[in-house]
């Protein structure tokens, strides 16, 4: 049982986590992991982002997170990176494309143009 | 944007146009964390009811929301837990239908999974509303996800304290089981949703009395739709004038659609109501691939029926598609581009209703068989006139007389395919042809001797061997081109499979 100022907190920690609002160069990696994502096969592809960050040591600044549908079928797996305000969507991903990811641009901060959405022909 | 190229989601076509409303939180928060629930002002709604709302308040909001059951029909939601508010009992229910089973249609998994906190604390707000303790899920066993991660976030919200006894400190309890179905068809239907909770065969039972007066256990209960369930706290939240503010007069908010088929971007599709057809066709769906022709569109699955091209700038809300003989339906979306026979999309349809019918009434259990019958007929080419007469005689005695919505929608997909594509079923009757080159006794392959290099491989890849050589020698070709002996011939299509030249052709 929680308190409404416990809830509060939490509400409010929660909330920068997912915003990063009020958190230079802090990133979010969310893997759609819905039963559509884990037949295409994500759960490598968030298994490779978990142990790149860890392996990496940038576990405070970057969070990795499972998530529900995005949508994008054909797409799948798809993987979104959340930086400040700058929103990537990785597509067709398998754990060798994450593992890149994880030191292009959660380590290097470049965004591996070639693993987007735009430049992925279905 | 990197070197024009689009790297967001956010910025392409398919995206852009929708209104994520009932998504909002799929595919950007952990299903499986309640924090990050929280942090999407989750729980707010529920205490926002809680505090400073009466019941009546409540589904006033929701009268005024203009807000309609996602499931297909299209009730008014305020308006069916006024009912069940309004009779008196020692225990009433709040249920919620996962059931969900038209062919093509995942929207509501989609939620289950992406999103389940938002359902629970929907059917807590109803509980509070209506007067209820009690609430059930009824979600498919195939959801296996869906039903873990439901499990996972009524822990976490007992463990918080918002689910159970007390919430909030306001007195009011309220809890949740979650019952398995075992997947007919029918028992997304609501009579028999309930028999099926109660632990009987799911059969349908005649309504009125209607559940909210005597629903599960005999007691005052209402059903809701997942999506609809997605809808409501961001209703309390925003009000009823911001809701009603999206879709159209009679249409309120927006509808998910489960975009699949003919169609270039499949995938989940949430769009005002009122959006028209071509919209979501060519803007969001990126039109029809292999520079084929968009023939026609299918809503509402095995209960809805084709919205042919001349129409597709149809908008979408309940009361434009049920003009035209389709309905707006769960949320199935399925596109069919030049290659589909309607004749056999409405067999594949009424295969399915035949199938599921749960044979307590006899107009759905014989009346499906009976024009499914005459489908194969037609199908096969021993077809005639009178067929389709009787088709629509059949359709319509069922309509009236079946005692479900299964069986009195079963006949929607023949209806509005003899009503926008009667062509094509004369063509299978009187040419003995099939246009789209689909059912099997209606067509036949053919090769072009002047394109066939007589290079062979269809013919060495012919299970009944029915492709021969012949003395023919196309003009800049070395070898005999072969052609198809159509008494022998089973359409098994390995040919044109292997056939590199575009030699063959079905005809």
């Amino acid at each position: 049982m929680k308190s409404m100022q416990e809830l509060a907190a939490i509400r409010e920690a929660m909330k920068a986590e997912i915003t990063l609002a009020g958190k230079p160069g802090a990133k979010r990696v969310v893997v759609g992991m819905a039963t559509c994502g884990i037949a295409a096969g994500a759960t490598p592809v968030l298994n490779a982002f978990v142990d790149g960050v860890k392996e990496a040591g940038i576990g405070d600044k970057v969070s990795v997170k499972q998530t529900g549908c995005v949508g994008i079928c054909q797409y799948e797996p798809v993987a979104e990176v959340y930086d400040g305000t700058e929103r990537t969507t990785y597509v067709k991903m398998d754990a060798e494309k994450a593992k890149r990811v994880v030191e292009e641009h959660l380590i290097g901060g470049k965004v591996v143009t070639e693993y987007t959405i735009g430049a992925t022909e279905v | 944007m990197t070197d024009n190229i689009i790297t967001s989601l956010a910025d392409t076509s398919f995206y852009k146009i929708q209104r994520r409303i009932a998504l909002k939180n799929c595919g950007v928060i952990d299903p499986e964390n309640i924090d990050e629930y929280l942090a999407m002002d989750g729980y707010m709604a529920l205490h926002k009811v809680l505090t400073e709302m009466t019941p009546d308040d409540v589904i006033q909001v929701m009268l005024d929301s203009g807000l309609r059951g996602r499931g297909g029909a299209g009730f008014p939601t305020g308006l069916k837990w006024k009912f069940a508010k309004g009779y008196d009992a020692p225990q009433k229910y709040v249920c919620c239908n996962a059931d969900e089973g038209d062919p093509g249609a995942f929207m509501d998994r989609s939620v289950l999974e992406g999103d389940p906190h938002v359902v629970l604390e929907a059917m807590a707000i109803a509980g509070y509303a209506i007067g209820s303790s009690q609430g059930y899920i009824y979600v498919r066993a195939e959801y296996p996800v869906a039903v873990k991660r439901l499990n996972i976030a009524l822990q976490q919200a007992r463990e918080y304290g918002l689910f159970g006894k007390n919430i909030y400190g306001t007195g009011f309890d309220f809890d949740i089981d979650i019952r398995l179905g075992a997947g007919a068809f029918v028992c997304g239907e609501e009579t028999a949703l309930m028999t099926s909770i109660e632990g009987n065969r799911g059969e349908p039972r005649p309504r009125p009395p209607f559940p909210a007066e005597k629903g599960l256990f005999q007691s005052p209960s209402i059903l809701n739709n997942v999506e609809t369930w997605a809808n409501i706290p961001q209703i309390i939240l925003n009000g009823a004038d911001w809701f009603s503010s999206v879709g159209t007069e009679k249409s309120k908010g927006t509808k998910v659609f489960a975009l699949g088929g003919k169609i270039r971007h499949t995938g989940l599709v949430e769009i005002p109501m009122g959006t028209p057809l071509s919209t979501v066709i060519d803007e969001i769906g990126g039109g029809v691939p292999n520079g084929k022709k968009f023939k026609a569109a299918q809503t509402g699955g095995p209960s809805g029926g084709c919205i042919p091209a001349s129409h597709i700038n149809v908008q979408m809300d309940y009361e434009h598609l049920a003009e035209i003989g389709s309905i707006m339906g769960s949320g199935g979306l399925i596109v069919m581009d030049e290659d589909n026979c309607m004749v056999d999309i409405a067999k594949f349809f009424l295969t399915f209703t035949c199938d599921e019918s749960c044979g307590k009434c006899t107009p759905c259990r014989i009346g499906t068989k009976r024009m499914l019958e005459i489908l194969d007929r037609i199908t096969s080419g021993k077809g005639t006139m009178e067929d389709i007469d009787k088709l629509e005689d059949l359709a319509y005695y069922i309509k009236d007389n079946a005692l479900c919505g299964l069986g009195q929608t079963a006949p929607n997909p023949v209806l509005s395919t003899i009503r926008f594509f009667r062509d094509e079923y004369e063509a299978h009757i009187n040419d003995r042809h099939c246009p789209a080159a689909v059912c099997k006794e209606l067509f036949h392959y053919v090769v072009d001797p002047d394109k066939c290099i007589g290079c062979t491989q269809c013919l060495r890849n012919c299970p009944p061997f029915a492709i021969t050589k012949t003395d023919y020698i196309a003009e800049g070709h070395k070898l005999p081109s072969v052609k198809i002996d159509n008494d022998k011939c089973i359409k098994c299509g390995a040919c044109i499979e292997k056939c590199k030249f575009d030699a063959i052709s079905k005809q």
